[in-house]
Order: C-alpha cells, then sequence, then structure tokens
C-alpha cells in the first residue's frame, strides 16, 4: 500500500506540480493515474521511488515513510519502467534485466540466470539476450524494460506511459501481455498515462488527474464510466461519444449495440 | 605600463594590421564554405571525401604551413599573402564541416514544408535552409575568428608583420610589457570580432532571441572541441 | 615542388640522424611536450569537466574560460612565460597546458552532456548511486567526445611544441630557428614536413583510438519501431522534470 498524505510540490521555477494531494494507494492492484499534460501525474509517479522529491506532506509505504529511508536504496526495491524504456545502450539485453540485481549484490552467475528467465515472463525469446537495445524493435525494447523493472522481484512496479511510443498493434500486445503479468505476478502498479482507454483497460482503480494534480475522480473503471463525477471527467472520458455511448437496436431479432454514431459494435448475448 | 603608453602608436599601428591580416580569411572561409559544405551534405560520397580532406588540412601546423607555402604558390616567403593564404585554408576546413552540420540541423519536416508550399529548390536554400541554418554557422563563424585572430601572430616566426613583432622584439630586448600588450590587444580584437559577429547574427537573425531558453536548447554552443593549431 | 622533394631529402640525409642534436631526439622532445602537457592538462581539466556535465553547474563559467583561454596567442603566451620563469623546458610546458586545457575540459563535459538525459534518468531510477551513474553510464557513453577533447589537445599541443625554441626549449622548432637564421629555405620545409607528419600520425592513432572505444551497443544495428522523436519532450524526463506548467 502506497499512501500519499497532502503532499505538495513546488518546482524552484514557482510552479506548483501538486498541491495538497492525497491518495491511497492499494497493494497487489493496478492504479492507473491518468491526466492531460500538466496534470502533474508524472511528477506523482516520480515522487514514490524519489526521483522527485516532495515539497511538503508525507509518502508511506506499508505505513512507513519513503523519507526514512535512502533514496538510492529505495529505488533498488522499486521496479521502474520508463516511455522510452530507457535502457543502458552501452549494455547487453541480459546486462540491462540484470543491473538491479548485481546492485543489490546478487551474484554475477544469479543474476544472468534469472535475467534469463525474466525474458521469458515478458515474453521475449532468449536468443535476443546478447543482442544491444538498439538491435531491438520498440516493442521488443519496451518488453526489455519490464523485465528490468521486474528484475529485482519488486513490490511496486512504476510504469511511466511505459507504451506510448510505440505503434497502436504493438501497444495493443504490450497491454495484454502486461495484463497476463499481472495476474501471474499481483504486483502493486502504478501506471501513468494521457490515455483513457489504457487506463480502463489496465487500471483495477483509474485516478483521474486535473491540473496541479486535483483529482477530479477516482474509482474503478466501471464507477467512473456509469456515474462521472463531473463535466469535466464527462468529457475526460467522452462519457457522451462514441464507443462510450452505446444503445440498444433490434436487428433481425437480435440485441444489436451501437455508438453513439449508430455504428453497430458487438450484439448482445 | 610604461612601455605601453610610450609605444602606443606602435601598439596601434601593429593592431590594424593584425586586423588586416584576419578579416580576409575570417570572410573567404565563410564564402568559400558555403558550396563546398552544401555539397557535402546533400551527397553521401561527397560529405566522405569533403570532410576527411578538411579534416586533414585543419590537422596541418600552421607554422610548417606558412613555410611551405611559399614552395607551392611560388610567392616569396615573406609575402603576406601566404599567411592570408593558409589561415583561408583553416578557416574553409573548418567552416566547410560546420556548414555540412548546420544544412543537416535544419529540421527536414521544415524543409518538405517549404518545398510542399511551392519553393524552389534555390529559393528554398535561401529563403529556408540558409536562414535555419544562420544559427549553426554562426557559432563556426565565431571560432573561425577567434582562432585566426590568435593565429596571425605566428606569421611574423618567418617576418610577416602582426602583433607578433611584440612578442619576438619582447622576448629579445626583455621587456615582459611589450609581449604582455601584444597578448592583449590579441584578445581586445578576438572579443571585439566576436561581438560584432553576434550583433550581425542578433540583426539578422531576430527570431533567435524571441525565446532565448528555447534558443539555447537547440542552438549547439560553439562547437565544444576545435583545435586552434600553431 | 621542387623544394619539397629537397625538403623530404633532407629529412632522409643521414647527417641528420646522427651526431649531436640528431632529429630523432628533437622528435622525441617534440612528443615529451605533446604529452606530458597533455597528461598534465588532462590531470587537471578532466575532473572539472566530469563534474561540470555530471552536475550541470558551472558550464557557463567552463565555456567562457575555455572560450577566453583559447583566443590566448600561443607564441605570445610561450613567450611572456619564458620571460618570467626563465628559459628551458618549464616555460614551454607550462604554456602548452595552458593552451591544452580547453579541447580536454570542453570535452569533458561535452562528452557526459551528451548522453541522453532519458537513460541517465533511468539509471538513477533503477538505483544507481551518483559515483555509479557517472562511472558505469555517463563516461562510457561520453567517452568518443572526451577522447575527442584529449585528440584536440594533442594536435594543438604537438602543433604548437614546434615554438618550443623560442625558449631555448628545444623540438623540432630548432631547425627552424636555423633555417632561418641561415636562410636555408630547405631546412625550414624539411622540419615542416617533420612536424606535420607527427601530426597526421598522431591525428590518425586518435583517430582509431575514438573509433574504437564507442561502446559496442551504441554503434549495433539500429531496427526501431518506435517514433524517432519522443511523444513527451525529453526536457520532462530531465531532473527537476518540468511537468505542471
Amino acid at each position: 500500500m502506497i499512501e500519499f498524505r497532502t503532499v505538495t510540490k513546488r518546482f524552484p521555477d514557482g510552479t506548483v506540480a501538486v498541491d495538497e494531494f492525497s491518495l491511497v494507494i492499494p497493494a497487489r492492484q493496478t492504479t492507473v493515474l491518468v491526466g492531460s499534460s500538466g496534470s502533474g501525474k508524472t511528477t506523482l509517479l516520480r515522487m514514490i521511488n524519489r526521483m522527485v522529491d516532495k515539497t511538503s506532506g508525507e509518502i508511506e509505504i506499508d505505513g512507513e515513510s519513503i523519507y526514512r529511508l535512502n533514496p538510492v536504496k529505495l529505488r533498488r526495491s522499486i521496479g521502474y519502467v520508463m516511455q522510452n524504456s530507457g535502457l543502458l545502450p552501452h549494455r547487453k539485453v541480459i546486462d540491462n534485466v540484470a543491473t538491479v540485481p548485481l546492485l543489490n549484490g546478487v551474484s554475477k552467475a544469479d543474476a544472468r540466470q534469472g535475467a534469463l528467465e525474466l525474458l521469458d515472463t515478458v515474453g521475449l525469446d532468449r536468443s535476443l539476450a546478447d543482442r544491444y537495445p538498439s538491435q531491438l524493435s520498440g516493442g521488443q525494447q519496451q518488453r526489455v524494460g519490464v523485465a528490468r523493472g521486474l528484475a529485482a522481484d519488486p513490490n511496486i512496479l512504476l510504469m511511466d506511459e511505459p507504451f506510448g511510443a510505440v505503434d497502436p498493434i504493438v501497444r495493443a500486445e504490450l497491454q495484454q501481455e502486461l495484463i497476463r503479468i499481472q495476474r501471474e505476478l499481483g504486483k502493486t502498479i502504478v501506471f501513468v498515462t494521457h490515455d483513457i482507454d489504457e487506463a480502463f483497460l489496465l487500471g483495477d482503480q483509474v485516478v483521474l488527474l486535473e491540473k496541479g494534480g486535483r483529482i477530479a475522480q477516482e474509482g474503478t473503471p466501471a464507477e467512473i464510466l456509469s456515474k462521472p463525477a463531473n463535466d469535466f471527467v464527462a468529457t475526460f472520458i467522452g462519457a457522451d461519444r462514441g464507443r462510450r455511448a452505446l444503445s440498444v437496436e433490434v436487428v433481425n431479432g437480435r440485441n444489436v449495440v451501437v455508438d453513439a454514431d449508430g455504428r453497430p459494435t458487438g450484439v448482445l448475448q | 605600463m610604461n612601455w605601453v603608453v610610450n609605444n602606443f602608436g606602435l601598439v596601434w599601428s601593429l593592431t590594424l594590421t593584425q586586423v588586416a591580416l584576419a578579416v580576409p580569411p575570417i570572410i573567404l572561409g565563410f564564402v568559400i564554405s558555403l558550396p563546398l559544405g552544401w555539397v557535402a551534405n546533400r551527397f553521401r560520397l561527397t560529405r566522405g571525401a569533403l570532410l576527411t580532406i578538411s579534416g586533414l588540412l585543419y590537422t596541418i601546423p600552421s607554422l610548417p604551413l606558412f613555410i611551405a607555402l611559399p614552395a607551392i604558390l611560388g610567392t616569396g616567403i615573406l609575402d603576406p599573402v601566404n599567411v592570408v593564404v593558409g589561415l583561408t585554408i583553416y578557416a574553409v576546413a573548418l567552416m566547410v564541416r560546420q556548414t555540412a552540420d548546420a544544412l543537416a540541423s535544419v529540421d527536414p519536416d521544415t524543409k518538405q514544408a517549404a518545398t510542399a508550399m511551392g519553393y524552389s529548390g534555390w529559393s528554398r536554400f535561401w529563403k529556408v535552409e540558409f536562414p535555419l541554418a544562420g544559427p549553426v554557422l554562426l557559432a563556426g563563424l565565431r571560432v573561425v575568428s577567434v582562432s585566426t585572430v590568435s593565429l596571425v601572430s605566428i606569421g611574423s616566426v618567418i617576418g610577416v608583420t602582426s602583433l607578433g613583432y611584440l612578442f619576438l622584439n619582447g622576448l629579445q630586448r626583455d621587456i615582459p610589457g611589450e609581449v604582455i600588450s601584444g597578448i592583449v590587444a590579441t584578445l581586445v580584437i578576438a572579443i571585439v570580432f566576436d561581438l560584432i559577429l553576434v550583433g550581425i547574427g542578433r540583426l539578422l537573425m531576430p527570431w533567435t532571441r524571441a525565446d532565448r531558453r528555447l534558443s539555447r536548447r537547440r542552438v549547439p554552443e560553439v562547437p565544444p572541441v576545435v583545435a586552434v593549431n600553431a | 615542388m621542387n623544394f619539397i622533394v629537397q625538403g623530404i631529402q633532407w629529412i632522409f640525409d643521414p647527417a641528420r640522424w646522427s651526431g649531436p642534436g640528431d632529429i630523432q631526439s628533437r622528435i622525441l622532445e617534440q612528443l615529451a611536450y605533446t604529452f606530458g602537457a597533455v597528461a598534465i592538462a588532462a590531470v587537471i581539466a578532466i575532473p572539472v569537466g566530469l563534474l561540470i556535465g555530471h552536475t550541470g553547474k558551472g558550464r557557463d563559467v567552463a565555456v567562457s574560460l575555455s572560450g577566453g583561454l583559447r583566443a590566448l596567442p600561443s607564441l605570445g603566451l610561450l613567450i611572456i612565460f619564458a620571460l618570467l620563469i626563465g628559459i628551458g623546458f618549464k616555460a614551454p610546458l607550462l604554456a602548452f597546458v595552458i593552451l591544452a586545457i580547453p579541447p580536454v575540459l570542453s570535452g569533458a563535459y561535452a562528452g557526459i552532456e551528451a548522453v541522453d538525459k532519458r537513460t541517465v534518468d533511468a539509471a538513477r531510477a533503477m538505483g544507481m548511486t551518483e559515483w555509479r551513474v557517472l562511472t558505469k553510464v555517463e563516461v562510457p557513453l561520453g567517452a568518443p567526445l572526451i577522447v575527442a577533447g584529449i585528440r584536440s589537445g594533442v594536435l594543438q599541443v604537438v602543433a604548437t611544441a614546434t615554438l618550443a625554441y623560442f625558449a631555448s626549449g628545444g623540438a623540432l622548432g630548432v631547425f627552424i630557428d636555423d633555417g632561418l637564421a641561415t636562410r636555408n629555405y630547405v631546412e625550414l620545409l624539411g622540419a615542416s614536413i617533420v612536424v606535420t607528419a607527427l601530426a597526421l600520425i598522431l591525428e590518425g592513432i586518435f583517430a582509431l583510438a575514438q573509433r574504437l572505444i564507442v561502446p559496442r551497443g551504441v554503434t549495433a544495428g539500429q531496427v526501431k519501431d518506435v517514433r524517432t522523436r519522443p511523444v513527451r519532450s525529453r526536457s520532462t524526463m530531465g531532473s527537476p522534470i518540468q511537468e505542471g506548467k
């Protein structure tokens, strides 16, 4: 469980990225922070592993303040996956995945063995282990990024728009893969995105953020879809448009579901 | 200090000589490199060849070059033309690469947009690519200017008079003040030239001033790693 | 061209290679200045450059300082040191160290700065200490530019070392001094060819070294289906990040 208590972040240039933010992120579930740029979602994520330090407030993991820990140690215990995979270009795939275990003092042989197993977990062929990141496709790089995030077997995995830079087909593939991995591993995942569809697809909880880290609404996708808290949320999730506004038409005796434009999307069973 | 006061006329006239020797190579270097840099940037094959040649030319130390040029050009060894030609060679060697890089730095999307709007190749170069390459070209010119100004004095070793005379004469007569005045005069010329170049840049490229933070991020500084060969 | 041939003949004249003041000891002196000065400059400038590159602090000072040092006329610098601390090898060496510092310094900080900020960010997020980020990520990835700075310093000093004779410091300039005094153009040319050859050889060695030092993963083939430009601007990834505007 991760808990934010009245956390404020003011950058040196005076901008307030996050203002008195409070949130409880439950363990072993996926929580998605979603919002447009300027909503402070990345700042919030990076505060959890102290890549960004708070101005005031308190952040706790399982009841313990993260500010009592050495930031370097803290980071080694939390997985982090970023948009561009952030792989070290001068190290082979296997060494990239093994980086954090090695930092934690695991023996080289064990770290490499663990890394090979992780390649299986994220659906990568072991033959890619000796390639350099630049020799992989964007989707493969992103999988390596996820493997690296999982390498130290952390309880918490932070994901910062990890699928933002790959094409839609690969993105859909990676999203399904993440759902599968999460079903197997049950990590506490905090996922940041600006894509509401991705948020609804992956999130057990979705937290919709407005400017300055104000929570517009939090809840399960179904709760948010069924009862948008205000106009901002309704507009953001597109409640009145396209696939969100479905209705039923009877065609040839079957109940056909159509979207706001009257295009059929499926048949009710 | 006493020495400077008594010999101000000499320092001033040598400063003017130094300026007269430094300006032609800077201008010639820019003008000659423009087509060469364009060719280097445009075609893969010429790029390798031109950049290798300019790299090698840049490697030749200046004193040997000043000494060898009379044998190649048929000029007298005391002829100031040797120094001007030698420094022009360095300016070209440096600016060809910089021009190629400058043209390569222009956003391909912008170039395509310009073509799509109906610019012909020639007018696209002068109206779009050249101005947008301006900041990087200017950065290169500033390096050329500084190195040219400081290299002119090497010519005095083979007898082409410039501020270098103050160094040699100061050494012979053991007058540190004379040597220092030569160094200071060289620095002053370099600074004045630099200010003039920056001023010209602001005048001709007002858009680079619009958002200083943005331009600082996009425009590379004076290329960080360049040698000034003596 | 005739002169050039004579110059080359002058170099290979057996008399040149024997007795006191033979050409090989002058070449060694030239190289000793070069590597001595660059080594001293590197000891001073590389740690400072790495620090500037890593922290981003003091960059403006370093840029203007190296710019200013570059504008110094090498001949004037050497002669003023000769007058102030006396003739011998110390004055030229000091002058050459000062000449070598700007390129080595800017190579060091430019090398670190050139490393993708997102890579550094990722390394830090994984839990690398600042020291590890510097030594395991920034230095290996920035090495080509760091070496380029040293290469630039070496080229500069190997050329300028010719002037050491003004402080009675030996090296290949001794032949130029002699050639000027005796109006022996062939000797001037011969010495010039040797200096140029030295510079070209060192340039070649360093060009090779620089190619070898590029980390393998960086040169490895590039197959990508990621968009070349990140969806989010790079500046967001630096620290401090700039979201929330």
